[in-house]
């Protein structure tokens, strides 16, 4: 899984505080610092759409981040990640437009609650090892499902529930462009969060829970403590996730959050490497602009024989399912550590260019 | 309280469990033989469906002919499942293995929606329904044959275990793979042979599902299903499959009749028994008859 940074020849670390820093090195950082700075312009330099996929590659992004410390960190998995996500989006909808609580706080709020949610789901699973949690999440995600379809007060039930555009206390954000900023804050802030969460004392427990849940608890680990403490975390950011999504869109239903949403949040963690924070982030683009890509490939083959024979654009929504479905099994079969992985072996390709072998 | 109503509907309970406990049977199956948790049952079951529909009206074949057909074309499809993505993942941990089966699933699930539509297809006439009635209760033909198809299928896989060389050889994988490699039991093939003897299994699920409801995506949902029945029963016994679909079908339907006679909440029948793996998670997750796992280091 999650393989160590691979780290230029003569870096030695003397010291546990050099060897847990964020970012290994000082290019690394100023690169990250660089990148940050960069995309703070996307809002003055993309058109209306692409902005509008960016925004979705944030949001998705702490969703899967969320999902990553319960797959790539802890060893376990869920496949009811859409429903905590829809669950966010509701309570966040709800709480903003219930109470005189502006967005800005009930962002958060709705993160916390979906994190209780969570560890109630989480409980039965804690003292089980990943197989037993997969079933639970699987009763979750139906569960969840079924509570919003009925809950008339909380989700609007058949009717969609409008949320509020993002405000702090009297002032307004209107559109993407502004939004933007709202949620870069929100990515900006998760990914760093969770890159010091794996480098403190609860995030090493984490991964020795993963790796030999038996010799962690041997030295210490309370097992059911950590397997909860990351399914509430994974629950707190499919919330987050979810609320950011519900005041983007304004308008939330239930409507595509069934569970091959699931699937897909999976799919972002597998295809970007489990157990690896930047891996997150790739995978999360790759699964938003897979369909992007497929549906470029029809407009070109549009009019076609093979359009002709396939009913390609008549059927894109399968194709596309499809293909995510395909892209995971290739992952999985061929590249288990994901993008991360791959993005690594061209670095030090090029960092050993012409002697690579 | 309407009497009626409720043995009508502990009936449809009945055949619709012994049809969970046959899909939760092959769902075991796999499970005991080769450790992989397959998320991608229901598809089987509407493959089989699906292929058995287009032989039947597309090609015209016989039923008598188009069964054995469908039945040969599941039996090479397990084994194409297992050697060509799951021979590959053997000695990976369970996680990725889990991922490959819900993948395989979403593929499946839209392959077909891609060929099939989405629209449900009924079912030829296979048989003349009728429906017999047994004291005041009114039973449809279909779902008496339904019934002794499930009831013939787990018969078959009892004599399967208890006493076909197949069987014992599959059994002694299950116990422990490299014991039965050394006793000359090729495991590779037991692999293969659990996936096509599932998909078979499956597919005649399927089929009975098909005549009773037609065929339609929907149908995918008896692979969902098939969790509370085996957490039920006790994730590794086949035996207990059989009774927690049975007992889960029985449970719908009486969920059903709550629902309509005193809460009126509406579709709670769908739910009810994710409440109750939910419970059972939590009081005795190894199920009624499973092996519980003691772990020694």
């Amino acid at each position: 899984m999650a393989s160590p940074s691979l780290i230029p020849a003569g870096d030695f670390r003397s010291s546990y505080a050099v060897d847990t820093t964020i970012f290994p090195t000082k290019t690394s950082r100023n690169a990250a610092i660089l990148g940050v700075v960069l995309i703070c312009f996307a809002p003055q330099l993309l058109s209306e759409y692409w902005l509008s996929q960016l925004i979705m590659i944030g949001i998705y992004g702490i969703a899967a981040l969320g999902l990553n410390i319960l797959v790539g960190f802890t060893g376990q998995i869920s496949i009811g990640h859409a429903a905590f996500f829809l669950f966010g989006a509701f309570t966040s909808a709800y709480i903003s437009n219930n109470y005189p609580i502006p967005v800005f706080f009930s962002i958060p709020i709705a993160g916390v609650v979906t994190a209780i949610v969570g560890l109630i789901f989480g409980l039965p699973a804690a003292r089980l090892k990943g197989l037993y949690l997969v079933i639970a999440t699987l009763a979750a995600q139906y569960i969840l499902l079924d509570f919003f379809s009925r809950a008339d007060w909380f989700s609007g039930g058949s009717v969609p529930a409008t949320a509020k555009a993002f405000s702090i206390f009297d002032h307004t954000l209107r559109g993407d462009r502004q939004y933007f900023y709202v949620v870069l804050a929100y990515v900006v802030a998760s990914y760093l969060l969770v890159t010091n969460l794996m480098r403190s004392r609860d995030g090493r427990a984490l991964v020795a829970v993963r790796d030999h849940y038996l010799s962690a608890e041997i030295m210490g680990i309370n097992l059911t403590k950590y397997r909860t403490l990351s399914f509430g975390l994974a629950a707190f950011f499919a919330g987050i996730a979810g609320a950011l999504y519900a005041h983007n869109q304004l308008v939330v239903s239930n409507e595509g959050f069934g569970i091959e949403r699931s699937i897909l949040f999976l799919a972002m963690v597998i295809i970007g490497g489990t157990g690896s924070i930047m891996g997150t982030l790739m995978g999360t683009a790759f699964v938003v602009l897979v369909p992007e890509a497929m549906e470029w490939i029809s407009m070109e083959l549009k009019g076609g024989v093979i359009d002709k024979a396939l009913a390609l654009n008549n059927n894109l929504t399968f194709l596309r399912e499809i293909a995510i479905g395909l892209i995971i099994i290739a992952f999985l079969v061929f590249e288990p550590d994901g993008l991360a992985h791959r993005w690594r072996q061209i670095k030090t390709y090029w960092k050993l260019y012409p002697f690579s072998h | 309280m309407n009497t009626q109503f409720l043995l009508q509907l502990l009936v449809n309970g009945l055949v619709v469990g012994t049809l969970y406990g046959v899909v939760a049977m092959s769902f075991v199956l796999i499970y005991k033989a080769t450790q992989v948790v397959n998320f991608a049952q229901g598809e089987l079951l509407l493959i089989g469906a699906w292929v058995c529909w287009t032989l039947l009206t597309k090609y015209q074949v016989p039923f008598w002919l188009g069964m054995p057909m469908t039945l040969v074309f599941m039996f090479a499809f397990g084994i194409l499942i297992q050697v060509v993505i799951l021979r590959p993942l053997v000695g990976e941990p369970v996680i990725s293995v889990i991922m490959v089966t819900i993948a395989l699933s979403a593929v499946f699930q839209a392959a077909l929606k891609w060929i099939y539509g989405v629209n449900p297809q009924p079912f030829p006439r296979v048989f003349t329904s009728q429906s017999v009635t047994i004291g005041s209760l009114q039973i449809q033909t279909v779902y008496v044959m339904s019934l002794v198809v499930s009831v013939a299928m787990m018969i078959g896989m009892a004599w399967f275990f208890k006493v076909s060389k197949w069987g014992l050889a599959m059994r002694a994988t299950a116990f422990n793979q490299q014991v039965a490699q050394s006793l000359g039991i090729s495991v590779k093939t037991v692999f293969a042979m659990a996936w096509a003897i599932s998909a078979m299994v499956s597919a005649v699920a399927g089929v009975v599902v098909a005549v009773v409801n037609g065929v339609s995506s929907g149908l995918s949902i008896y692979g969902i299903k098939v969790f509370p029945a085996v957490i039920l029963g006790g994730l590794d016994s086949i035996g207990g499959a059989v009774v927690g679909g049975i007992i889960i079908g029985l449970l719908e339907n009486f969920a059903q009749f709550i629902d309509s006679e005193y809460l009126h909440w509406g579709n709670l029948y769908e739910v009810a028994p994710f409440y109750v793996l939910i419970i059972i998670l939590m009081i005795k997750p190894y199920g009624l008859f499973g092996t519980k796992d003691i772990e020694r280091v």
